[in-house]
């Protein structure tokens, strides 16, 4: 370290460091610790009652429970679009590669009324699977169509670069050897997905506990049944408790510094792999 | 999180199918396009078409009529201004900090990418939240700012500070992985032959980052743009004043006004589909930009 800074000839270093530390703690890091400042000012009664409340309880549930389902779906169309797209050639396949990063870049809302308008009771497809008995919009299976759409390509674009990647060689000695294909794309290709897989999925995951406008305007948003928790702050701002909307907040963050963590790990582990390969 | 990084990936599916051992059996290669491109379908491709032909549902009069209401155009005013605001800050810090981290070696540097990142992992609801801890009437500041009469909640400065926080990881994120592969020595070489840092920085980096420059800012620019739930806590939600496109959405929506909704939505959404034009020719340029300096 020392002697780094005696060996550094290019100008500006403390002057963007000093830049971009300044500018960070002003925008994110300080802002941010209002919300634990503004916990740590509750007793620790006032702040298990906020979070333990059936409402919040019940929020907590809807929404982690339906991002992991979210993820988890989105793991296995997730690989196999990406599998498509790296394998196969047909036709179109430049144009749904483009569209993969569509959840990125189309405004929350805007997919929050698109998909509403599809599964409403007269929506494009409600007016088909309601009569089946199979209601989507308004209910927690909403939201959870919802979070597929915004998780989908952190799955695609984590796994397609590494299986573009991965030497075809495994795969031949396998065959040659005498596996099947399906042995093959079980015990040699899928193996070698693993980590990337992993942190598409908690990308997913992170992304979709946070969501907040793709899904209320398709949740219905009812106290115990789909209800999510960024919806419970939202509300409790608007009843200005202050408190109870900073204290739901400091569970949420918690939990979105332990992915981060999460997240670093899993990439680290892909990195590895991939240096590896 | 989101963006991924200037992939140089594309072609070559052939070099799979034409060999034997790793191509798999016809039924397989339609299962899997079969079920891959029906949920494209069904998740993606739909709720876009959906978008438009809501919109136009009532006529193109009606469709013009909704973006020519004076709450649209204003909804529309402060969405471009809140990008222009936040889009170069942006790009600013995310120049400067990929700087220090690519260019440098210093105690913290995980810790500071990480930190940069965090905005992503953050709900954008709790984006709102901390910016009306910090500034709103029960808030840090908030008997000062009321003393000097000065309003960020619920006014124009919380939603350029809301979309500034959302937006802060994108221009560094795509730098610092391309900065970092390109290393120092050809900024060193210029420094030694006397050039200035700025100089350096013009005729020596910037040429070698430019198409992942303009990656980050469209994407940038894109989420600015479309952010609605941290916009939403500290909006206010004032027609005229302090709605954001999206929010005007959401108001248009809530009023049972579908198709003004659809139509306000399909700017978003064409927004969206030129941010991923945009993003296909960067990637191919700076594909070919690879291949000539390779040869």
């Amino acid at each position: 370290m020392a002697g780094a800074s005696t060996r550094r000839v290019l100008p500006g270093f403390s002057m963007t460091l000093g830049f971009a530390i300044a500018y960070l703690s002003l925008i994110v890091l300080i802002p941010l610790s209002a919300v634990f400042l503004k916990t740590a000012s509750l007793t620790l009664e006032q702040f298990l009652g906020h979070v333990t409340a059936p409402r919040a309880l019940s929020a907590f549930r809807v929404t982690f429970g339906t991002a992991l389902a979210a993820a988890l779906v989105n793991v296995v169309f997730g690989l196999l679009l990406a599998y498509a797209l790296v394998r196969y050639t047909f036709p179109g396949k430049t144009l749904v590669d483009a569209l993969i990063d569509l959840p990125f870049a189309l405004p929350t809302a805007v997919a929050g009324i698109a998909l509403t308008a599809i599964y409403a009771k007269n929506g494009w497809l409600g007016q088909i699977l309601e009569p089946m008995g199979v209601k989507v919009a308004f209910t927690p299976t909403g939201i959870l169509v919802a979070l597929i759409f915004i998780g989908l390509p952190f799955v695609v674009r984590t796994v397609q670069p590494i299986l573009e990647d991965l030497d075809t060689e495994y795969e031949e000695a396998a065959a040659s050897l005498g596996a099947t294909r399906l042995e093959t794309v079980r015990r040699v290709v899928l193996p070698a997905l693993l980590p990337a897989l992993t942190t598409g999925f908690t990308l997913a995951f992170a992304r979709a506990v946070g969501e907040y406008g793709s899904v209320i305007f398709i949740a219905g948003n009812m106290p115990l049944v789909s209800e999510i928790a960024p919806l419970i702050i939202i509300t409790k701002l608007e009843q200005y408790d202050y408190a109870g909307a900073t204290a739901i907040a400091a569970v949420m963050l918690v939990a979105s510094f332990a992915l981060l963590l999460a997240i670093n790990l899993a990439q680290g582990w892909t990195a590895k792999r991939r240096g590896r390969g | 999180m989101a963006g991924g990084g200037l992939s140089l990936h594309g072609g070559g599916a052939e070099r799979f199918e034409a060999k034997s051992a790793t191509r798999d059996p016809a039924p397989v290669k339609a299962l899997v396009l079969g079920l891959g491109l029906g949920f494209f379908a069904l998740f993606l491709l739909l709720p876009l078409v959906v978008v438009f032909a809501e919109a136009l549902r009532k006529g193109l009069a009606a469709y013009l009529a909704a973006l020519a209401d004076p709450d649209a155009l204003s909804a529309i005013r402060l969405t471009l201004i809140a990008a222009a605001i936040s889009v170069p800050l942006n790009l600013i810090f995310g120049l400067a900090a990929a700087w220090a981290i690519a260019k440098y070696e210093f105690r913290g540097k995980a810790l500071l990418t990480t930190l940069i990142d965090l905005p992503f992992s953050v709900s954008p609801v709790i984006a709102g939240l901390i910016y009306v801890l910090v500034f709103g009437t029960q808030g840090w500041f908030g008997p000062w700012l009321a003393a000097h009469d000065i309003k960020i909640v619920f006014a124009v400065p919380g939603i350029v500070l809301a979309t500034l926080f959302v937006t802060v990881p994108f221009v560094a994120r795509e730098l610092i992985p391309l900065m970092e592969a390109q290393g120092t020595e050809e900024e060193e070489a210029a420094t030694v032959l006397g050039a200035s840092g700025w100089q350096t920085f013009r005729h020596v980096t910037l040429p070698n980052i430019k198409w992942g420059l303009l990656y980050g800012v469209i994407l940038s620019n894109a989420r600015a743009m479309g952010e609605f739930g941290a916009v939403s806590v500290v909006s206010g939600h004032i027609r005229g004043l302090t709605n954001t496109m999206p929010l005007h959405v959401e108001i248009l929506y809530n009023e049972y006004q579908f198709a003004a909704a659809f139509a306000v939505a399909s700017l978003l959404a064409l927004l969206a589909l030129v941010t991923l034009a945009l993003k296909v020719a960067i990637e191919w340029r700076a594909r070919r930009a690879a291949e000539e300096s390779h040869r």
